[in-house]
């Protein structure tokens, strides 16, 4: 593969490929800016790839106080899906269960947009009958009766149909630790960037893969080619100074969004140089031919 | 533009239905045409110039110099503009109102904002009995928009409101939110007898207290609601000093246990 050097660190002359999928953002209150966080990370915990967890979430960012519909901290949370069901399945369980549940919560939409996902709407019954409806000027909130007072929720939320899911950048170098330490960095700068979430642990996958399987009915496995441990078994893309390779998967509201968590991700990288990071940088992608958004790294360099 | 100007020649001899002065029914108008528009409600017939100086202007930016009690029906159905009236003003000002905004700088007789769906009204002065109230037959009363009185509102505001909001920074008088079916009801005075009296759902916050409260309201205790903080956030552009007491633990009652009893009346925690 051709590669560009930049600041020492060779850059493949490749692209990301990203797909089209549905997204909503909530916001998601609480007395303290702990119990926001609380909420917000419960409903998004075991939401990192729509292969086996049904949606992808993440925090977007944190509120302040001005920033949100009641005036208490807040975080805002992206989730996308594969399809308009599936997201509304996710929404009202993660909500019915994570958010509703957390002490002192209140939920509201977090994206304003024509078609409408239920919110409230959908987890008003837990109220069994003692829910009330509460419209001002063109909100409507439900307001539902918990143990430690009032659920408070949004009736809908926004949602979108022009959300681009799997962005990425795949961090190549010399040790575990060099190549984590390039990778945090860049979770740190895209974190910054709005409209963005980056759903596996921490931001990072180490366990990068390919669709399909050798086995029936595995719908993807292992990425062998970037396996450091399957050099000279597999077709090996690795080249022979790299033992270490993470990925940082990213979701956003819009494809600009993506294109500016990747640009502020690879450029944290290539600032941090090969001595103490990565040597080596790249990007997934199926040949162009399943995603219609092409992220190339020659385009998001300095 | 110039806002469209009536100016009012005398006193008017009957009461008069200025419903046909609404910027829906004036847009594309010429004066002359205006000027022709019948406003009695007896026999005697009164036109639009007989009554007015017309100054020409904007249709949707009307402005009344000059007011009388005997202004029936002003801003009646309106959808969009502004109305503004510099004095008081009859019977069911902003009645099915839709959309828009009518200012009324005095008072208003009984019936304002009766049966309204949508759009602000705003009333400096008075407001009379059966504020956002149905007429008789009818069996829902204001069905959305905000109605704001910054003096008192007379008996039965908001009866059989349905949905919207009423703000009524003065005092309010008996029976307010009557039979109400939804909505929000805040009064900033003191509220005269049985508030909520036999209403099903909605809310009533009345910020000073009551002459009289029905013992068909169960009291639940006082809370620190979010539902208020809300509240607050949406009265805040319509009333500052309202919105101000609304952040605040209340004394929430359930009622009216007469009938379905899915209202709240929001009391102060210390009752008085």
């Amino acid at each position: 593969m051709s590669q560009l050097t930049v600041n020492g660190i060779r850059v493949d002359d490749t692209f990301a490929e990203a797909f089209e999928m549905r997204a909503t953002a909530l916001t998601i209150t609480a007395h303290n800016a702990a119990w926001a966080r609380q909420a917000a990370a419960t409903m998004t915990g075991f939401a990192t790839s729509v292969i086996g967890c049904g949606c992808e979430a993440g925090i977007d960012r944190v509120l302040n106080p001005d920033e949100t519909p009641d005036g208490r901290p807040g975080v805002r949370v992206l989730l996308f899906a594969v399809s308009t069901n599936e997201l509304q399945k996710q929404v009202q369980a993660r909500v019915g269960q994570c958010v509703l549940t957390s002490s002192g919560s209140a939920c509201y939409a977090g994206l304003e947009a024509e078609e409408r996902l239920k919110l409230g709407n959908a987890v008003r019954f837990f109220g069994d009958g003692w829910q009330i409806s509460k419209r001002f000027g063109d909100k409507r909130y439900w307001r539902i009766p918990v143990m430690d007072g009032e659920f408070i929720c949004d009736a809908t939320t926004g949602l979108s149909r022009t959300a681009v899911g799997g962005g990425n950048i795949i961090v190549m170098g010399a040790t575990n630790e060099t190549t984590l330490a390039a990778t945090e960095l860049a979770v740190e700068a895209i974190a910054a960037v709005p409209n963005v979430i980056m759903p596996f642990p921490g931001g990072i996958a180490r366990s990068g893969s390919k669709v399909g399987s050798k086995y029936k009915g595995v719908p993807a496995s292992t990425n062998d080619a970037y396996c450091p441990t399957l050099r000279g078994a597999s077709n090996s893309a690795l080249d022979p100074d790299i033992t270490s390779v993470l990925e940082i998967v990213i979701d956003g509201l819009t494809s600009d969004s993506v294109a500016a968590a990747m640009r502020a991700g690879v450029r944290a990288i290539l600032a941090l140089g090969p001595e103490r990071g990565a040597l080596r940088i790249g990007a997934g992608n199926y040949g162009g031919k399943l995603g219609s958004h092409h992220y190339h790294l020659k385009d998001l360099l300095p | 533009m110039s806002p469209l100007v009536f100016t009012l020649r005398d006193a008017p001899l009957q009461r008069l239905d200025l419903a046909p002065l609404a910027p829906d029914r004036l847009v594309g108008l010429s004066e002359s045409k205006i000027a022709t528009i019948q406003l009695q409600t007896t026999r005697e017939r009164v036109l639009a110039g007989d009554v007015f100086k017309i100054r020409t202007g904007e249709a949707t930016q009307i402005r009344f110099e000059g007011g009388s009690e005997r202004f029936d029906r002003i801003g009646a159905g309106m959808s969009q503009g502004e109305v503004i009236v510099d004095g008081a003003v009859g019977i069911q000002a902003g009645r099915l109102m839709q959309g828009g905004r009518l200012a009324i700088a005095g008072n208003a007789g009984p019936w304002a904002a009766s049966g309204m769906t949508g759009g602000i009204l705003a009333i400096s002065g008075h407001a009379g009995d059966r504020l956002g109230g149905p007429l008789a037959g009818e069996t829902v009363g204001m069905r959305g928009g905000v109605v704001i009185v910054r003096g008192n509102a007379g008996a039965r505001a908001g009866d059989r409101m349905r949905r919207g909001v009423i703000i009524v920074e003065g005092k309010a008088d008996s029976y307010v939110g009557s039979r109400m079916i939804a909505g929000t009801i805040i009064v900033g005075g003191r509220v005269g007898r049985l508030p909520g009296y036999l209403m099903n759902r909605g809310t009533i916050v009345t910020i000073n207290g009551s002459d009289g409260l029905s013992p068909t309201f169960a009291d639940s205790g006082v809370h620190e609601l979010l539902a208020t903080a809300l509240m607050a956030r949406y009265v805040e552009t319509y009333s500052r000093e309202v919105a101000a007491t609304l952040r605040r633990p209340w004394r929430r009652l359930l009622g009216d246990m007469a009938v379905i009893g899915k209202g709240e009346i929001f009391y102060p925690s210390v009752a008085n």
